[in-house]
């Protein structure tokens, strides 16, 4: 983070959770706008062209996923997805709206610039609930997939899963499974696009039906 | 009847035609109303008259559907294709035939005529008030249950029919039966309505309640807990670690009574997981994060887990000195698996005395005795994870 500070927007209808979030990251990224509901989100996005949004699930307007929505394609930012509802439902949905990861607010500040940077290089950010959530997604493989590209995740990509829901960091899983951080990121970000692109309609009905957290 | 007024203030002088929307039979009473700038029940009040005392209402009702042109349907505001009233139209040709056949019905036929018209008055008060959901809603249960309603009628024919043919007279028994169905058309014309909209307000009335209840139980829900921690809080504002403590219990709970399924801990594995982790999180003031993958029923060997893995979550509170410890469950088919982790200060396994029951009885020791297996990793300055893993029987 020797180059310029990344430029942040964050998105949360709770003014004070803002100024708490600011306070927090505020030294190691540069909050260039604010927004408490979806209309004020596109607008300061639009206008400011942020590196990475910090996006609310939940907001007045139809929620963070109808701000990823209405800027599908018309901006560069990376959206990272902040909430404190832990429904499997709302998680996967921001997530597949386009997300490039999921942590809940309960994240300390530098974790929460780490996974900032991250999202902001092109990675995915995956909370270990949210890798539990995809685990328990993609197991439900019962049925033969339709596309087994985008339909299943390998053995590998499992392994990365399950350590990080053990609550491992990426430098900690390279060190587990013998391979390079830059390898680690490859799988979960290769884990995200299944996530996004998987018709596999279990994967809706799944979190609709199982509201496991 | 809506239409009109929209009608009536956007054009001064509407032109006479016959009203599409909002017609009983041929729209001529609300196009000339929407005309002369009066109300449309005046007009068909009107032409009741003219019918029942002459005849002459029928007579210019006619000539008015012959000679006024319709109306172009969509010069009007409204729904485009609403039905026709047919609730109105009888409660309308019922007063008519009542008041014609007044002048020349005798006797009891006479006089049980006056229910019908008064029935016929009433339903069309009723009706004219009523706005058009509220008569959907009124309409509706006599559809849905036409079955029943003609069953109960051909009963009460039939009673009377053989009451009749066995006591009574001919003659007598005809004028009999006949006032009796007229009472009793009357009687329903007037209280069927009236029934049904008792009914559906007692209904909603029912639904207020019932949301008001949950209204009171969220209330009370929120009392107990919620304002209760928040005190607590501010009293115990000086002790962080206490107020870190009630925070995340107070968390743990609402998040539990808001998104999760009423899962009992007795029985399924994810939910004691969870609750075991909670439970130790309040003893010990550490946050556990839990992460369930898989859910199953429990049983004695899970049981005899779930003890190990709270005694290695117990240790990594009490020890270890990390700011929080992952909880990872995993079931996968019969193979279930636990890991508690914490990146704290981790010790060395060959050092802890061999009277230490903590780990080698409590963890080791019972997860053998239940043909499973523990396994403990941990390092000086490297954190601790244990790993319990066991078939379910």
């Amino acid at each position: 983070m020797s180059e310029t500070l990344r430029r942040v927007v964050l998105v949360d209808d709770h003014q004070m959770f803002r100024t708490g979030v600011k306070a927090e990251i505020g030294g190691g990224v540069e909050i260039v706008g604010e927004a408490g509901d979806v209309d004020e989100a596109v607008t300061v996005i639009r206008a400011v062209q942020p590196d990475v949004v910090l996006l609310d699930v939940h907001l007045p307007g139809g929620g963070g996923i109808e701000v990823l929505r209405r800027l599908h394609g018309a901006v560069r930012a990376r959206f990272l997805a902040l909430s404190v509802s832990d429904a499997a439902e709302d998680v996967i949905g921001v997530v597949r709206g386009g997300a490039r990861g999921y942590v809940t607010k309960t994240i300390s500040g530098p974790e929460l610039t780490d996974a900032i940077d991250r999202v902001a290089g092109g990675d995915a950010v995956f909370s270990p609930r949210l890798a539990g959530f995809v685990l328990d997604a993609f197991a439900a493989t019962d049925a033969p997939a339709v596309d087994p590209e985008l339909d299943q995740i390998t053995q590998r990509e499992r392994d990365v899963l399950r350590l990080i829901a053990r609550g491992y960091a990426y430098k900690e899983i390279a060190k587990e499974l013998f391979i390079s951080v830059k390898t680690v990121e490859t799988h979960v970000s290769s884990v995200l696009r299944k996530l996004q692109l998987s018709n596999r309609h279990e994967l809706s009905r799944w979190a609709a039906a199982r509201r496991l957290v | 009847m809506e239409t009109t007024e929209v009608n009536g203030v956007a054009r001064s002088a509407p032109r006479l035609e016959r009203a599409v929307n909002g017609r009983l039979l041929a729209g001529v009473c609300h196009g000339l109303a929407r005309h002369l700038g009066v109300d449309v029940l005046v007009v068909r009040a009107a032409f009741v008259l003219l019918t029942a005392a002459s005849g002459l209402g029928v007579a210019a009702y006619g000539a008015f559907w012959v000679l006024v042109p319709r109306a172009e349907a969509d010069t009007e505001a409204g729904p485009p294709q609403r039905r026709r009233d047919w609730g109105q139209l009888l409660a309308y040709s019922a007063v008519t035939v009542g008041l014609a056949a007044l002048p020349w019905g005798t006797g009891i036929v006479q006089w049980a005529l006056w229910p019908f018209i008064v029935g016929g008055v009433g339903a069309a008060i009723l009706w004219q008030q009523a706005d058009r959901d509220q008569r959907q809603r009124w309409v509706l249960p006599l559809r849905q249950r036409w079955l029943r309603s003609l069953l109960g009628l051909l009963l009460v024919v039939g009673g009377i029919g053989g009451f009749v043919a066995q006591k009574v007279d001919a003659g007598q028994a005809r004028s009999v039966v006949i006032a009796m169905l007229i009472i009793l058309t009357g009687v329903a014309v007037i209280v069927t309505p009236w029934v049904v909209r008792l009914w559906q307000d007692l209904d909603a009335e029912r639904h207020e309640r019932i949301r008001s209840q949950e209204r009171a139980e969220l209330a009370a829900h929120i009392h107990d807990s919620v304002l209760h921690t928040l005190t607590l809080i501010q009293r115990n504002a000086h002790d962080t670690r206490e107020v870190q403590r009630l925070a995340r219990s107070q968390e743990r709970t609402l998040r539990t009574w808001l998104y999760e399924p009423r899962a009992d801990p007795d029985r399924t594995f994810a939910a004691a997981i969870r609750e075991t982790a909670g439970e130790v999180e309040d003893d010990h003031g550490v946050p556990m994060e839990v992460v369930c993958v898989g859910d199953t029923a429990l049983d004695e060997r899970l049981g005899a887990t779930l003890q190990a893995a709270r005694e290695a979550m117990v240790n990594a509170a009490k020890y270890a000195e990390a700011p929080s410890v992952s909880v990872y469950a995993e079931v996968a088919g019969d193979e279930i698996a636990i890991f508690v982790r914490d990146r704290g200060k981790g010790f060395d396994l060959d050092e802890v005395p061999e009277d230490r029951m903590g780990v080698r009885g409590s963890i080791i020791g019972r997860m053998e005795r239940n043909g499973g297996r523990a396994t403990v990793r941990t390092a000086p300055g490297e954190g601790t994870e244990v790993r319990l893993e066991i078939r379910k029987s």
